[in-house]
């Protein structure tokens, strides 16, 4: 016998599932001061062209991202879709950006400015999203919601986001229990009239019960009186610590900035 | 006579293509705690449904603490005091966390936010729930979820609850629980379930609906004499679900108010 999981213990799960939750330095912060700051790092950092202020960025992202407490593997595994995109913009950029001749294969010749593009690129992008792992990859799915509100982003915007957080898990596993349906009676996806015809009744009948289940959410939300409002119950405080941290975070800015000038 | 909180007159329902019922007529009166019986797909969610004005009958009326009920506006009112709690409480906990699922339902009633908060903490420490109010609520246990589903209408303070198959999906402690709280609420109760025992502990009438009609039904219990083999599972390490000086009559699992065969 299973018993009833005990009550009244804490948990919590980051957005990304990069790493356990963020540490109690950045944990004791308000969300919204990880918003704006990953917001302005974010900013900055696509301004920046330099190369010793860009490595700045990264480094300063790598220090974040260790200091959260982030686990290197999962980090890496989220990041290999966006190297993927990087490598081809590496392969293509050098001959298609004109400037002093590196290289050339045949007719084709390589450029150093199609280079050194495609290197600031890759450092931009790298730190921006190690960055977004590290400060907001770590925040409760839920809290980033609240944080966007409170942020003054429009209500439907927070709401659709927050839905979207609670059910999406639910769909998966509706997901997973038609695929699993499928494969228990021997259906292995092939590229034949067969296997296209049952993916698509598989999305079909996964649209089809999301639609009854939203249906069913409505009207329970009537059954409790709903008449289109609803409501956020926060109580993150904006506290001195957090302008302190909001006033370094803007220092440590300035100073990729002033790198940037002096480069 | 004890006053009637709901009356169904005469109701008629179709799905397209199928119909449903044909002709119902309901009371529910306060005090009274009745079982909803009947097969798969006869409509006795549907019926249920039908009582809150989510679904609009094709003939018959429909009447709730002292009025007719016609147009969506009448049912608001309705709604708020017949509290229907949903089969799949997926469907029913839709926000982050649970206080805020559990304080929905006070503040559409028109409550301030501290008065609303105020009433869901009430609401779930009555249930023994006070430690799950910040948790989310899509990370909670099939048993929490349901006392929370329970929770989310108890906090409007209905006068009549309407379950769909409260007991649906939980194990022995956690129905057990569910019970516990069920069985000594003051609110008057249509429960829809198939599960013997549930029935057995809560509902002191029953209504039969088959061919789209209601009918009478007579709930009996009586005592057992045959003999019959209970399944018990031990693993070293692990607490037992039963403890074996109980006499067996008290198991909690094994008491006989409904005949089995």
């Amino acid at each position: 016998m299973v018993a009833v999981a005990p009550l009244g213990r804490a948990v919590s799960t980051p957005l990304l599932g990069t790493a356990g939750a963020a540490p109690d330095w950045l944990a004791r912060h308000d969300p919204r001061l990880r918003l704006l700051s990953a917001l302005a790092f974010a900013l900055v950092t696509v301004s920046l062209q330099t190369l010793p202020a860009l490595l700045a960025a990264v480094g300063l992202a790598l220090a974040t991202a260790a200091a959260a407490g982030l686990a290197w593997r999962p980090v890496l595994r989220r990041l290999l879709p966006l190297e993927g995109l990087m490598l081809a913009l590496l392969l293509v950029l050098p001959f298609s950006v004109a400037g002093t001749a590196w290289f050339a294969i045949g007719p084709l010749p390589a450029s150093h400015e199609g280079l050194g593009l495609a290197l600031r690129i890759f450092l931009r992008a790298n730190a921006v999203v190690i960055m977004l792992l590290a400060l907001l990859g770590t925040l409760e799915p839920a809290t980033l919601g609240y944080a966007l509100g409170r942020l003054g982003v429009p209500a439907k915007l927070v709401h659709l986001f927050l839905l979207t957080v609670r059910y999406i898990e639910l769909m998966n596993d509706e997901y997973q229990r038609l695929r699993q349906a499928m494969r228990a009676r021997a259906f292995v996806p092939r590229s034949d009239a067969h296997g296209w015809r049952s993916l698509g009744w598989l999305i079909g009948m996964l649209l089809l019960r999301s639609l009854e289940r939203a249906q069913r959410v409505l009207a329970a939300m009537k059954c409790r009186g709903f008449h289109g409002r609803l409501y956020l119950l926060s109580e993150d405080r904006w506290s001195g610590g957090d302008t302190r941290a909001a006033l370094s975070a803007a220092l440590v800015l300035g100073g990729l900035l002033l790198l940037e000038l002096a480069g | 006579m004890s006053e009637t909180l709901l009356r169904l007159e005469k109701i008629a329902f179709d799905y397209p293509g199928r119909p449903v019922l044909e002709g119902v007529d309901f009371r529910l009166h306060e005090g009274e705690r009745v079982a909803l019986l009947g097969g798969n797909g006869v409509g006795k969610s549907t019926l249920l449904q039908l009582m809150v004005g989510l679904l609009r009958p094709r003939s018959g009326r429909v009447h709730a603490f002292g009025r007719e009920r016609v147009v969506e506006r009448d049912f608001r009112e309705v709604r708020a005091q017949a509290g229907l709690v949903f089969q799949d409480p997926d469907d029913q906990l839709f926000c982050p966390s649970v206080l805020e699922d559990v304080a929905f339902g006070p503040l559409n009633l028109g409550l301030g936010r501290a008065a609303a908060v105020e009433r869901a903490e009430q609401t779930l420490a009555t249930l023994g729930l006070e430690g799950l109010a910040g948790r989310i609520t899509h990370k909670l246990s099939g048993g929490e979820k349901r006392l929370v589903s329970l929770a989310t209408v108890l906090a409007m303070q209905p006068r009549v609850l309407l379950l769909d198959e409260p007991g649906n999906g939980l194990d022995e402690p956690a129905l057990e629980r569910l019970l516990g709280h069920l069985a000594g609420l003051p609110q008057a109760m249509v429960l829809v379930s198939h599960d013997p025992r549930l029935i057995a502990r809560l509902a002191n009438r029953a209504v039969l609906l088959r061919g789209g009609r209601l009918h009478d039904a007579v709930l009996h219990s009586h005592p057992h004499t045959h003999q019959h083999v209970h399944l018990h599972v031990h693993v070293p390490g692990l607490e037992s679900d039963h403890a074996h000086e109980q006499g067996p009559t008290e198991h909690p699992g094994h008491g006989h108010a409904m005949p089995e065969e």
